[in-house]
């Protein structure tokens, strides 16, 4: 899958951090403002479609030679499945004990738990859309014309 | 807000008729688009700003992800004959239309006022729920801290639904 052309190049260099850290905003606050760990993740993922649609698989590598291929994908593929996991795992473990102090309400570090959940839970969703476009793009460029 | 809410409700059913009967793929995908930005600003209306966060995104991204799969695929719709099998089943989609809406006016003169709900447990929830959870935020105390099943079950399902994605989508085995 090629890139395209200047114009869109550029502009998402400009547009896709942004649109990151904002994902990683709506992530950290969504215990004191609408949001959360499903809202955030979804942002994060669309960021990194973004670059992908803008830059194409050449540029980052994703597809490089027939043999390499499967290797490559497969680890990549692998090492999301277990940022997933390890989201689910240590994010609900302790799941009806809120242990740590509640803090003062409103403040940013407040409310136990319930960040980390958030953050894990967004790594989660990222990390699972962004394989189900990744897993498009790349099993149609493997395919037997 | 009910005249709101009626007409975009309206609006929704137009462009899920139009995404149904379109000639051209690319455009019953956008008409798709349609319903989910409504259900957007319905959201909006009825005060759940957290809903109406999620709702945009993953429609955005899911219009994303369908434009480039029709793209890639035959656009053109065959042409199909409207011979006596479409004429009975017409007659009995709208039989079950007529049904639905009977039954549906029989049972909402029972319900509550949309937004005016008085469920048992949502009672517990709110009162004190800042002081209980510490999250200033009520939607999330309720969903990782009072509904923790829930949530859990949802991230598996995600997780499960990409597993089968990635089982099914591979056209070439392993050596």
């Amino acid at each position: 899958m090629k890139g395209m052309t200047i114009i869109v190049k550029k502009t998402t260099q400009l547009i896709a951090g942004m649109v990151f850290m904002y994902g990683i905003y709506v992530i950290v606050h969504g215990h004191l403002t609408p949001g959360g760990g499903f809202a955030g993740g979804v942002v994060i993922a669309g960021s990194l479609i973004l670059v992908t649609l803008a830059y194409g698989g050449d540029f980052l590598k994703l597809v490089k030679e027939e043999t390499r291929t499967t290797i490559v994908e497969s680890f990549a593929t692998i090492l999301v499945i277990m940022i997933a996991v390890s989201g689910f795992l240590f994010g609900m473990k302790i799941f009806f004990n809120n242990f740590l102090p509640k803090g003062i309400v409103g403040h940013l570090v407040s409310a136990g738990v319930l960040p980390l959940y958030n953050i894990f839970v967004g790594i989660e969703v990222a990390a699972s859309i962004f394989i189900i476009f990744l897993s498009l793009m790349i099993f149609k460029e493997e395919s037997p014309k | 807000m009910d005249l709101t809410i009626s007409i975009v409700t309206g609006f929704m059913v137009l462009g899920a008729i139009y995404a149904i009967h379109a000639r051209d793929l690319l455009s019953s995908v956008i008409a798709c688009a349609i319903v989910g930005y409504s259900l957007v600003i319905c959201f909006l209306l009825l005060k759940a700003p957290d809903l109406a966060i999620v709702q945009i995104v993953v429609d955005t991204v899911t219009l994303i992800i369908m434009v480039a799969v029709v793209i890639n695929s035959s656009r053109e719709e065959p042409y199909t004959k409207f011979d006596t099998q479409g004429y009975i089943t017409a007659i009995t989609g709208i039989l079950v239309i007529v049904i639905l809406l009977y039954f549906f006016a029989v049972s909402s003169q029972t319900l509550d006022v949309l937004g005016k709900s008085s469920l048992r447990m949502a009672k517990y929830y709110i009162e004190g729920a800042a002081q209980k959870t510490g999250s200033a935020n009520l939607v999330t105390g309720v969903v990782f801290d009072f509904r923790g099943y829930d949530t859990m079950g949802e991230a598996v399902v995600l997780v499960t639904a990409v597993l089968g994605v990635l089982t099914i989508l591979r056209l070439k085995g392993k050596k």
